[in-house]
């Protein structure tokens, strides 16, 4: 299924051994993150907008408002659009054309995150019933794939959902006046919900996997949580977990939570 | 216990099962599955070779599936052809269902599983995974062992199991969590997703309930497939 070339065997099996002794080449831990920075206003014309690096993986992530007819099980409540696209010149492995599974999960995973953790106030977000709503769109771009592009998507569209201001809106022309923004923020709640992935690799598990850490992950849980509290979670790749398996990921994400948003409420602010 | 179901169940209950094998002549395996309304098929193909051939993968076999909904499966019409949400499903059936294929021994060939839903009530993606266990057991595939499926339901406070679509739309207190969760006969994990808000720790507990009821899933999918023996 796999047309592209990962990691060698002989690299892929050495990440294993080293694994086994708890060391990774590049000197973490197994539960610990690379260096993240985060770079908000990236693009003048995004309602708002941040730059996610995570080591060297790099992602934009873009938010941009539009006024449309709420859904009709949700007539008083603003919409979400999460899309992702992995960029061909972020990576060798990425071609053009349209979205192939990868971008597709990516987009799911962080619009399930987003949305089930009600971080968006969404009742808020409605200008006039069954007629004219805010929708938000969440779009994902990878500049650089070194790994992980999934928790660094989820930083992003935080980082980008916090800094966002609301278009300014023309009520008798019933037109949204792009290019100006008003003062109004997007109405979230302050509990971020942060997106971690685990990865299990022979018998041990990491967070944060670079780009030939993840070629040999054998499966994953990424989970959204927001102070104890899980919102969603999926399961990734081939490889089963046995229950004490999987409660040590649980256990992991837990910790990495609380360890990620120390980071993010610094770096974020507010 | 005095959380009451619409529909009456208890917490630990799951709707109505029927399971039947064969239901496509057509197909080297074929199953249907069904949890009270909802309906799934599964029908495969192959193995057989793999075609462009450069998708061949000469180490393992490929599983391919495909899940799709029937236009008319629900009220509202579904536009038929692939969704961003029917493509992650298909993707999820393979992760769930790959693990207890022996599917190294089919290097360069594949494996194609269709999944259709007739009619949806909720948890068609654990449905159609089950339903797609049997049919690949039906058509021959060296399995290490079975998977059954089922969609833990968080809701308000309470855990029940096999989620249905009025459960689905919960709204009062927490509202609902769906917790679609596969597990192999020996209790292992291939596929889990969560949608909701649930605790570190209730999460520990839909497991154990997720181990407990999938059991019975099991017990209907073996009896099927037994039939099927003695007819033959």
């Amino acid at each position: 299924m796999d047309p592209v070339r990962k990691v060698s065997n002989l690299t892929g099996n050495r990440i294993k051994e080293y694994l086994a002794e708890g060391k990774r080449f590049d000197g973490r831990k197994p539960e610990e993150f690379r260096e993240i920075i985060i770079e908000t206003g990236i693009s003048k014309n995004a309602e708002g907008s941040a730059k996610v690096k995570i080591g060297k993986t790099e992602v934009m992530v873009g938010v941009k408002m539009a006024i449309s007819e709420p859904y009709a099980d949700s007539p008083d409540k603003g919409n979400l659009m999460v899309t992702a696209e992995l960029l061909p010149l972020s990576s060798p492995r990425y071609e053009t054309g349209p979205p192939r599974f990868e971008a597709i999960e990516l987009g799911r995973v962080i619009d399930r995150g987003i949305r089930e953790s009600k971080f968006i106030e969404f009742e808020k977000l409605c200008l006039k019933e069954g007629e004219k709503v805010w929708t938000l769109f969440i779009d994902i771009y990878s500049l650089n794939d070194d790994g992980n592009l999934l928790d660094a998507a989820g930083i992003g569209a935080i980082a980008a959902l916090k800094t966002a201001k609301i278009p300014k809106y023309d009520e008798v022309e019933e037109k949204v006046i792009y290019g100006e923004l008003s003062n109004e923020s997007i109405p979230l709640k302050k509990e971020l919900p942060i997106s971690m992935t685990v990865h299990k690799l022979g018998d041990n598990f990491i967070v944060d996997p670079t780009l030939d850490e993840e070629d040999v992950s054998e499966t994953r849980i990424t989970i959204c949580s927001s102070e104890g509290v899980i919102s969603s979670m999926q399961k990734g790749e081939t490889k089963e977990l046995t229950s004490e398996e999987f409660n040590k990921i649980l256990d992991i994400a837990e910790k990495t939570e609380k360890d990620l948003f120390k980071q993010l409420k610094t770096k974020i602010g507010k | 216990m005095t959380f009451k179901r619409q529909d009456g169940r208890k917490i630990d209950e799951l709707r109505p099962m029927k399971a039947k094998i064969g239901v496509v002549p057509n197909a080297d395996g074929s199953a249907m599955f069904q949890f009270g309304d909802t309906i799934a098929i599964a029908a495969v193909y192959g193995p057989k070779k793999m075609h462009p051939q450069h998708m061949q993968n000469p180490e393992k076999g490929t599983l391919r599936c495909n899940y799709n909904m029937i236009s008319f499966s629900v009220n509202d019409r579904i536009r038929p052809g692939p969704s961003r949400r029917s493509t992650e499903i298909s993707k999820i059936t393979e992760w769930a269902l790959e693990p207890v294929l022996m599917i190294k021994q089919f290097p360069n060939m594949v494996i194609d599983v269709h999944i259709n839903i007739l009619q949806a009530n909720a948890s068609t993606r654990c449905a159609g995974i089950n339903a797609a266990a049997m049919a690949l057991a039906h058509a021959g595939i060296p399995m290490k062992e079975m998977v059954s499926s089922v969609s833990i339901g968080k809701l308000d406070k309470q855990l029940v199991a096999d989620v249905s679509k009025y459960e689905e739309d919960w709204k009062e207190g927490e509202g609902a969590t769906d917790i679609p969760i596969t597990l192999t006969n020996s209790g292992k994990l291939t596929h889990i997703q969560l949608d909701g808000k649930i605790s570190f720790s209730q999460l520990k507990e839909a497991m154990e309930l997720a181990k407990k009821v999938t059991k019975e899933i099991h017990e209907i999918q073996k009896k099927a497939l037994k039939e099927i023996g003695e007819e033959q």
